[in-house]
């Protein structure tokens, strides 16, 4: 069995439904990403596979099954959601937006470490720890979000359109570092994008959705090789 | 202008400042709800007057009064989770008017079931402190100073906790964010809860050192509650320290106004007072303007 597997899974807002039995997996250690237009049913996925909405079908992480779980329970196996729009806490400062990140923690001594290797991620970070993190700029947030997901020591990173709304250059470093944390530190990632060259170019395997259905799946470079996601989705 | 010594303003002021104190308990017991789930909770003073009412059942049992203080206020805390967790949890998605008429529900029960088992007559309430202060003075009496110093030892307690421990933390994320919070491990549920029991715990106190004052009954708290509300308004229902600081402005307004308006318009000047200040700061004078999002 995968690491993450996905079977079957549905999901509903109210009386809509946004995931019309999708399955997937991703390997230990490996970036997936799922690509698909607007409205495919690429942020849904993340949520669901949280518990952050009402879903039928099958989630195993690591083994166990995780479908039909609390949010708050889910993430302590190990698994961080790094939401769209960021969900910063942004009436605390940096540094108690990275505390929360490790609130399901016990280890005091090891959460100190870890925030000091956040802090080497990210330096621009360390310089605001005691500012109110609402006050940081998109790209400040967006790493406040990785790093506070880091905090978790995470084993899986659901990773929401981490380019969304960041400058070319924010976007490369950001990219860079999640490589970076993916090669040393084994963690998973499960990355959605709306920029497919982007995706491609970090993850090693892709799924493409359509209206809540996985069209097409396999290696990134079959992907980035395939005519229709070619055409559509990388423009050229 | 009546002619006014210095002696008696202050010592007005300082009477004001203990009433105002108990206003900022309700006042943050009532914002302290109102951050976590966006509903002004009515029953706020009825439950502080029942946490009163279980105290003096205790002490007319025979129990130490700082024995029955502390008792009060846990049996207060376990109470407050208890009326999250089975009434509120419920209801988290609920219209704007089923909150109100459960509260206004809450209220009735509270208010009639203490009549019920107390009777509605007037009872005397202890105060636990000493009839003489240990010092000459005529500025402030031995229980108005005692309550404000009670209150005020509650409030840096609760400031403490809030802004230094884990648990304080993340009840204000929970508040503030409740998807963000539930993503990095905290259970928004439990911390609602634990809001609950803090604000009726909070409540339990204003209630208990104003009762030797007002005097037990189940109406006590009639009046504490709408300056407390107005206390919350005026500081800013976003903002706890705000509201905390309008409860001790709406205690020190009245009587002084009182002093130099005469008692007749001196609930008017207060009124006046409040909504100069909601004019020219309409969500409070700490309150966040709060941007819907679209």
């Amino acid at each position: 069995m995968a690491f993450l597997d996905v079977a079957n899974l549905e999901a509903f807002y109210g009386p809509i439904q946004a995931l019309h039995g999708i399955s997937f997996s991703l390997e230990q250690g490996g970036i997936t990403t799922i690509l698909g237009a607007n409205g495919a049913g690429k942020t849904t996925t993340l949520r669901a596979i949280c518990g952050m909405v009402k879903t039928n079908g099958q989630v195993s992480f690591d083994g166990e099954s995780i479908a039909g779980k609390k949010t708050e329970k889910i993430v302590r196996y190990g698994v961080a959601h790094v939401p769209e729009g960021r969900g910063t806490f942004v009436r605390v400062s940096t540094e108690d937006n990275l505390r929360l990140g490790a609130y399901s923690r016990r280890d005091a001594g090891a959460v100190a470490e870890d925030m000091e290797r956040v802090y080497g991620y990210f330096p621009r970070l360390k310089e605001r720890r005691n500012q109110q993190a609402g006050t940081l700029s998109g790209g400040e947030q967006q790493m406040l979000a990785v790093g506070r997901a880091l905090m978790l020591r995470p084993r899986l990173m659901l990773l929401d359109e981490p380019s969304f709304g960041l400058a070319p250059l924010i976007v490369q470093e950001l990219f860079e570092i999640l490589r970076v944390i993916n090669q040393e530190e084994g963690v998973s990632m499960l990355l959605v994008e709306q920029n497919a060259n982007l995706a491609l170019n970090l993850a090693d395997h892709a799924y493409l959705l359509e209206t809540g259905r996985v069209v097409i799946s396999g290696t990134s470079e079959e992907i980035s090789s395939d005519e229709t996601v070619r055409q559509s989705y990388l423009g050229y | 202008m009546p002619d006014i010594s210095m002696v008696e303003l202050v010592q007005q002021v300082l009477g004001g400042l203990a009433t105002g104190a108990i206003y900022a308990c309700i006042a943050l017991s009532v914002v302290m709800i109102y951050q976590a789930i966006d509903h002004f909770n009515f029953a706020q003073g009825e439950m502080a007057m029942f946490s009163a009412f279980i105290t003096w059942q205790m002490i007319d049992w025979g129990a130490n009064y700082w024995v029955a203080f502390f008792v009060c206020i846990a049996l207060s805390f376990i109470g407050g989770m208890a009326i999250e967790r089975i009434i509120f949890a419920p209801l988290r998605n609920a219209p704007v008017f089923t909150h109100i008429v459960v509260f206004i529900a809450l209220f009735q029960i509270f208010n009639a079931g203490a009549g019920y088992i107390w009777e509605f007559t007037i009872r005397e309430f202890p105060s636990p402190f000493p009839e003489r202060l240990p010092f000459d003075t005529t500025l402030i009496g031995p229980h108005d100073l005692g309550m404000m110093a009670v209150v005020l030892i509650m409030l840096g307690l609760i400031f403490l906790f809030f802004r230094f421990t884990p648990v304080g933390l993340a009840m204000r994320a929970a508040a503030a964010a409740p998807d963000s919070a539930r993503l990095v491990g905290i259970s928004v549920g439990m911390m609602l809860a634990l809001g609950w029991g803090l604000a009726a715990a909070i409540g339990a106190v204003g209630g208990m050192m104003i009762a030797p004052v007002v005097y037990l009954e189940p109406n006590m708290m009639l009046g504490i509650l709408l300056y407390g509300f107005a206390g919350a308004v005026v500081g800013g229902l976003t903002s706890p320290g705000g509201a905390v600081l309008g409860g001790f402005m709406m205690g020190v307004i009245e009587p002084v106004a009182g002093m130099f308006i005469g008692s007749e318009l001196k609930l008017t000047v207060a009124l006046v007072v409040i909504v100069t200040i909601l004019i020219f700061r309409p969500s409070g004078m700490f309150g966040r303007v709060v941007v819907q999002r679209v």
